[in-house]
């Protein structure tokens, strides 16, 4: 009877583990990688503006305040998704959104903010990729919080949707500045 | 018929073989070869069923030239894995340490050989008691 039964329960069994694989994977992009740097301080960096490119941004210039660091390119088809939440997130000033321009031409990148708009506070470029491999970027869209203090405090694969600045990225800001404000 | 196929087919298949990775400037075959290892050792983060030796995707290109420079400024094969992993994190080794959450990647394999081998062992005894018993039926002989 058992040995009758027994290929069924295998199957059932299999039937399973894929259901679960589906639902894990529903949650979230199971090829996302999990940044080792959460709760690091963020690599510091010196790279050129994109619309000046003569200045260079420095790292510590950014600190003081939270800020969210998109990473897009003009070759990057989710970025276009993405733009307008990015958009509407700098907009209502609630954060400070700073560009990271991703292995781009700099007049691509100027064509496309110029068909979609410039949320930007301001936009580092990173033409061959260096910089980008001390914070583990590894495409676009990718999205970095930084918090006053300069720690990583949230990193994202993918585009950014309002549920996830809700959720994930809103309140860890304002977990932030309660602790400064903390003695 | 076939082999008017097969052979035009095997030479098709041919580029395939060749790496992915462009020429970078080797000194010489040893340190080509220390090369190869280390990025046949190392996951590309972007296609992650393939090795940083065998990707073409631009970040597994970066990543190549990142090596070879680690390599030149005199790193070992050790610290150039570390520069990686506390930048993307242990996924990009192949051989992740023995630690914590790798525990089951690394015990895995040895335990489903055991439960092969238990199985295996339980179907043979299973079929060697009745086999004794009797002699083979015309349909099993074949």
């Amino acid at each position: 009877m058992l040995r009758r039964l027994l290929p069924l329960i295998v199957f059932v069994a299999l039937g399973l583990l894929m259901l679960i694989g589906i639902r894990i994977s529903a949650d979230r992009d199971p090829d996302a990688l999990p940044t080792p740097l959460l709760n690091q301080p963020a690599p510091g960096f010196a790279l050129p503006e994109l619309h000046q490119p003569d200045r260079i941004v420095r790292s510590e210039e950014l600190a003081g305040a939270p800020y969210l660091l998109n990473v897009w390119g003009s070759w990057c088809p989710s970025c276009r998704i993405e733009h307008p939440v990015i958009t509407e997130l700098a907009n209502s000033g609630r954060l400070r959104v700073i560009g990271y321009n991703y292995k781009d031409e700099r007049e691509d990148a100027l064509r496309w903010l110029g068909q979609f708009g410039d949320p930007y506070d301001l936009i580092v470029v990173d033409e061959d990729g260096r910089t980008a491999i001390d914070w583990g970027i590894y495409g676009a869209p990718e999205s970095f919080l930084v918090d006053a203090q300069g720690v990583i405090r949230f990193k994202l694969v993918g585009p950014l949707s309002d549920d996830i600045i809700e959720r994930d990225i809103l309140p860890r800001i304002g977990v932030a500045s309660a602790e400064t404000a903390t003695p | 018929m076939m082999r008017n196929f097969i052979l035009p087919l095997l030479f098709a298949l041919l580029p395939t073989l060749a790496c992915a990775v462009e020429p970078l400037p080797f000194r010489d075959r040893a340190e080509e070869q220390r090369f190869q290892q280390l990025a046949a050792e190392l996951r590309c983060v972007k296609c992650q069923n393939q090795s940083l030796a065998d990707s073409n995707a631009p970040i597994a290109h970066d990543l190549r030239r990142e090596v070879f420079e680690l390599m030149r400024e005199g790193h070992s094969d050790d610290e150039i894995k570390d520069f990686l992993s506390r930048r993307y994190g242990e996924f990009v080794l192949y051989r992740p340490p023995l630690a914590g959450d790798t525990l089951l990647i690394w015990i895995a394999p040895p335990l489903v050989l055991l439960a092969g081998t238990l199985v295996l062992w339980l179907v043979v005894r299973g079929r060697r008691r009745p086999a004794a018993a009797e002699t083979l039926r015309p349909e099993e002989d074949a």
